[in-house]
């Protein structure tokens, strides 16, 4: 974990500040936590018939993985998994190409009201989404935009978070690094994307990270932008499969399709934990 | 030259013209023009005709919103304790560099990166009658079942439970990030002083946490008065309004009974909460910084 680094002392404040007893109470609450994932993930595995007859089949054998094969016949799964990767992709690479090109320029270069523009970028921090969103989906009305991809992936690239942070990056970075290249004359550009962008490539992978994740989580706005089945995001997809969750299909399927959207940010989870921990404090905090 | 790289040029602002134009459209733009819309009457896809503060009275005197912002309140008041309570015990119980703790840490701030739609789903498995977690454990308990979606005084606390199980991470991360702040020689002295775990607990480690807790409850606020999906999902509001958030009155009054006036106006009045609790946290962080 990002947050604790072991230290070689021979005095430890975990001896005063923690507990046993706490850690096991924390241990019980963490059973609670994930008992509803694992019961999901149990139904996901049984055969809809025998759930028909009562959920409590999860807990004995047997078990199938035909919910799980049933989701590869269901093509329009895969087209909302596909939807999401292009709009999650494409929207992280562009507020990364957009945030590191503007915090550059906040941070190393000169032009006029470079200070007010900037304090106006951080406004629009506070701005919650709807505060914005209803006027948003008459523009993309009006500009036809609605059921695309470039209509789901513009408005996330507006969130001026990614620009703060690339501006606060830009900044630590020694200024003596750049100056050496500008007394040869290399363009800015250049300088830009030679010298000072593979320096910031922490920062790439923390702001990437957390834009994909938030793009692939994004409810409200594909919500009222995609109305076409086929242009779903998963996250909507879902949503609709669950709208009729009383007449469902079956809970063994439904479950498998919980558990298939949910795979993609659970592996990302694993392997970028403590990007992921830094982003999402980071985003809260600002 | 060195001199040059100082100099102010128009030709610079050429880096941040990319994002600039997406910022304007698309935010800036859209935020008067949704203040202006709350002072039209009109509808989704055109005609508009300017009616003044209408739109804001309308949203005054309906029952519907003032049942909105009462449960929304409420959720607040109760979630945001809650949060903060848990996560504060949380990374108090998990200090510490065991492999058990990091595995348990790294279990609570997993639910965070679900999408909503995935942890109603999961809490809807839980809540059903006939077939959810509970109503077995119910069964097996011989307690007659709930309707936990379905019944007035169950609907919003049922929501309040999925969304402190999906968001108790992030509370819990702060606080560790806190945690590790504090110098470990408040503590060396303590222990020659032979302090107890609570005097330590209360005259140390809360004290030098203080900001990060108001903090924390400053950003779980903010986060919570905008429930949205989780409501509109598990229960759409229901039954009979008990569970609709402010968000989700917007939501309705504009994209299902398409009245954009209405849902505008109601949407400047959320705008200007958050934009308070935002001004106390900014207030509040610079704060922090001074000290």
């Amino acid at each position: 974990m990002a947050v604790l680094s072991k230290k070689n002392r021979s005095f430890s404040p975990d001896k005063l500040t923690s507990n046993r007893a706490l850690f096991w109470i924390a241990a019980v609450f963490a059973i609670v936590m994930i008992a509803p994932a694992l019961w999901v993930l149990g139904l996901s595995f049984k055969d809809n018939t025998l759930l028909m007859r009562g959920s409590e089949a999860v807990f004995s054998a047997p078990y199938t993985l035909k919910n799980y094969t049933d989701l590869f016949h269901s093509s329009l799964v895969f087209r909302w998994f596909l939807n999401s990767m292009v709009v999650a992709v494409g929207q992280t690479v562009g507020v990364l190409t957009l945030s590191s090109l503007a915090g550059y320029a906040f941070a190393r270069l000169e032009f006029p009201f470079r200070k007010t523009i900037f304090v106006i970028v951080l406004f629009g921090l506070a701005v919650p989404e709807q505060a914005v969103i209803i006027a948003r989906h008459q523009m993309f009305s009006w500009l036809n935009m609605h059921n695309s991809y470039l209509g789901l992936m513009l408005p996330g690239m507006s969130s001026a978070f990614g620009v703060f942070l690339m501006t606060q990056f830009f900044r630590a970075i020694p200024k003596e690094i750049d100056e050496a290249a500008l007394l040869d004359n290399t363009p800015r550009f250049r300088i830009f994307w030679k010298v000072l962008l593979p320096l910031t490539m922490p920062a790439q992978a923390t702001l990437g990270i957390f834009t994909f994740l938030l793009a692939w989580n994004d409810y409200w706005w594909p919500l009222i932008s995609a109305t076409k089945k086929d242009m779903y995001t998963l996250t909507i997809g879902i949503a609709s499969s669950q709208r009729n969750f009383a007449q469902t299909e079956g809970l063994g399927f439904l479950a498998a399709q919980a558990v298939f959207a949910s795979l993609p940010v659970i592996i990302v989870y694993i392997f970028f934990q403590r990007n992921i921990v830094t982003a999402v404090s980071g985003g809260a905090v600002k | 030259m060195a001199e040059s790289y100082r100099r102010s040029r128009w030709s610079n602002a050429l880096f941040i013209l990319p994002y600039m134009t997406v910022f304007l459209s698309l935010l800036v733009f859209p935020l008067f023009w949704g203040m202006w819309l709350s002072l039209n009457k009109s509808d989704l896809f055109g005609g508009a005709r300017f009616i003044g503060l209408k739109n804001y009275y309308r949203v005054f005197s309906d029952p519907v919103f003032g049942q909105a912002v009462w449960n929304t309140v409420i959720f607040v008041l109760v979630s945001v304790p809650t949060l903060v309570a848990l996560g504060l015990f949380l990374s108090l119980a998990l200090n510490k560099t065991t492999r058990a703790s990091s595995l348990l840490r790294g279990l609570f701030f997993s639910s965070t990166v679900l999408s909503v739609t995935i942890v109603t789903l999961i809490w809807r498995f839980v809540f059903i009658p006939g077939d959810g977690l509970l109503a077995l454990l119910f069964d097996k308990m011989g307690w007659e079942q709930i309707g936990f979606l379905s019944t007035e005084g169950w609907s919003l606390f049922s929501v309040g439970v999925a969304t402190v199980w999906w968001c108790l991470g992030l509370p819990m991360m702060l606080f560790l990030a806190a945690l590790q702040q504090i110098p470990s020689d408040l503590y060396e002295a303590a222990a020659l002083d032979n302090a107890s775990r609570w005097r330590v607990l209360t005259r140390i480690t809360l004290p030098s946490i203080k900001s990060t807790i108001v903090l924390v409850a400053i950003v779980q606020i903010v986060m919570q008065f905008q429930l949205f999906g989780q409501a509109q999902l598990m229960t759409n509001g229901g039954p009979a309004g008990s569970s609709r958030p402010i968000v989700l009155y917007i939501f309705d009054t504009s994209f299902i009974r398409w009245d954009v006036g209405m849902g505008t106006a109601a949407s400047e009045v959320l705008f200007l909460i958050i934009l308070l609790a935002a001004m106390v946290q900014y207030w509040v962080t610079s704060r922090k910084g001074e000290a």
